[in-house]
């Protein structure tokens, strides 16, 4: 077993490692916020309590959520090869893991934000609409404006999830921070790789937390 | 003015208003009261177009109220401001922005100098310009009805509607928001009507109310009229009169002081007048706004009735005897 300080070349991998999973990370969050906000709207106007209440509308896109919802990750790893292959070009790589991590991230991110806009205090939308506020203003100045905050707690816990499921992504040769871990420090038993991965992951999501707690008292 | 004309509302089959008819006068604060489950915030709901009538017509200076055209209901509710029991406050947003709010749902530049001066003049107004950039979370319950205020003023409107405004609100607190609502009515013209179950907000502000029942008007009158002696038995519940408890034997005869009545010893003059003594056997005294009105039940001997009656009579005094 070598030692930390005398392992030459450990610091590096891991660096590179940490780059990946940030940019893995990152991307998967970005787009999956971006591509969750639609179907997280479009559930809160049509939930029975929306602006504009629409059962059949509300029951399907639900249903399409929960299905993606329960696939296990590692599963719809596999499931979306071709998928991945069509969007990206290739099935394998860093940016290649990006599809299956966002794809399992936006029902995920759908289903938080509509249950953040949906805690929008109802007589403060009764108000708006008193005031003769259109439907579009209530969305935007009420139910979103309102949620931030719930929303951006929501985000936090998806970054956080998503760390955790980059790991699973370095097996279609992700890289990342887990997949050296697993290669390096559990398959060729360098217990150093393992350490410093994991407190590497430790600090990354307890960082991310903190800075979602302070975000979340900035604007709420 | 609002005309309600004969309208009627169903909640799937519950009825919750049945053929409702009121009218609201240009500059009145008039009071809405009754029972929860009444039907008046419903009532008050349909006249702003939260909610949609069944039948009958709701008409504000002449133009009805329907929600199907979009349009015109909205330039009704930019007519009419409207204050919430809960205050219904954004709470990301600051005294100042939650006031300009509804200039943002109309377009209304809120950074020109005229805005600006505007919304500082309303915050003033309600007497927050200390708390100007605090959040709601900071303000007490009646400092976030002094916003709601402010809020539903900022449109300039025509018409105030108060949805149980007080009742979340501490006695003492819930008199500086009605002197708050009658200062708006003297000064800006403002016409205020004031759902409420409280009898002290309609006491001490109300020119006009209407009782509500089971979703029926019962009686429409000045507070005074149909708050000292109430003949209905929906409205003796409602006050729980303690009328019940008078004595069985001899005669009870109600004496009702309107305004400066209570000034002269009416009891005693005519004590002395008839020789004879009465036992009081109920009393009420009531402020209605800036007087005081009251009512007193007095027991006496059925032979000395028909006296004691003219006797009133000749002082101008309303009487009622009591079975």
């Amino acid at each position: 077993m070598s030692g930390i300080l005398s392992s030459t070349g450990m610091w590096e991998i891991i660096l590179n490692a940490f780059k990946q999973t940030l940019y893995m990370v990152f991307w998967s969050t970005i787009f999956s916020v971006i591509l969750g906000f639609i179907p997280a709207i479009i559930l809160t106007l049509t939930a029975p309590d929306g602006l504009k209440p629409n059962k059949l509308v509300y029951e399907i896109l639900s249903f399409i959520v929960n299905v993606f919802r329960s696939f296990p990750f590692i599963i719809l790893l596999v499931i979306l090869i071709p998928f991945t292959r069509m969007v990206v070009g290739k099935a394998i790589g860093t940016t290649a893991s990006i599809v299956p991590l966002t794809v399992s991230a936006i029902p995920y991110i759908a289903r938080v934000f509509e249950t953040s806009l949906r805690e929008t205090n109802h007589g403060v939308i009764e108000a708006a609409r008193s005031f003769g506020a259109s439907n579009f203003q209530i969305l935007m100045r009420v139910y979103v404006k309102e949620s931030i905050p719930r929303m951006l707690n929501g985000i936090v816990l998806l970054v956080i999830s998503l760390i955790g499921y980059s790991a699973m992504a370095g097996t279609v040769g992700g890289g990342g921070v887990g997949d050296i871990a697993i290669r390096y420090g559990y398959q060729q038993y360098k217990t150093d790789y393992l350490i410093v991965c994991s407190i590497i992951l430790i600090a990354f999501v307890q960082g991310v937390q903190m800075l979602g707690n302070y975000m979340y008292k900035k604007m709420s | 003015m609002i005309q309600i004309q004969n309208v009627k509302k169903a909640f799937n089959n519950t009825e919750v208003l049945k053929d409702i008819s009121l009218e609201i006068e240009k500059g009145d604060i008039f009071g809405i009261i009754g029972q929860s489950g009444a039907g008046k915030s419903t009532l008050l709901r349909c006249i702003n177009g939260l909610e949609k009538y069944d039948q009958g017509s709701i008409l504000v200076d002449g133009t009805k109220v329907d929600i199907k055209d979009k349009k015109n209901l909205r330039n009704l509710q930019k007519r009419m401001g409207m204050i919430f029991q809960g205050f219904n406050l954004l709470e990301r947003l600051d005294v100042y922005a939650n006031v300009a709010l509804p200039m943002k749902f109309w377009g209304i530049p809120t950074n020109t100098p005229e805005a600006k001066e505007k919304i500082m003049n309303l915050i003033k107004l309600v007497g927050l310009e200390e708390k100007v950039h605090s959040k709601p979370r900071e303000l007490s319950g009646g400092q976030k009805q002094r916003v709601a205020i402010a809020r539903a003023l900022v449109l300039d409107p025509d018409f105030l509607l108060c949805d149980e405004a007080t009742s979340a609100l501490d006695p003492e607190i819930t008199k500086g928001i009605l002197a708050l609502l009658q200062k708006i009515n003297r000064e800006m013209g403002i016409t205020i009507i004031v759902v409420t179950h409280q009898m002290e907000v309609v006491k001490q502000i109300c020119q006009k109310v209407a009782f509500l029942s089971q979703g029926k008007v019962l009686a429409v009158g000045k507070p005074e009229q149909l708050f000292v002696w109430p003949k209905e038995r929906e409205i003796r519940d409602f006050l729980r009169e303690e009328s019940d408890k008078l004595p069985e034997t001899g005669v009870n005869l109600k004496l009702f002081f309107f305004g400066e009545g209570n000034q002269r010893p009416i009891v005693t003059m005519m004590s002395q007048e008839l020789h004879t003594d009465f036992n009081i056997c109920w009393a009420k005294l009531e402020d209605f706004r800036e007087d005081v009105y009251g009512s007193l039940v007095l027991n006496m001997d059925e032979k000395d009735l028909e006296k004691a009656c003219a006797f009133l009579d000749s002082k101008n005094v309303t009487w009622e005897v009591i079975k």
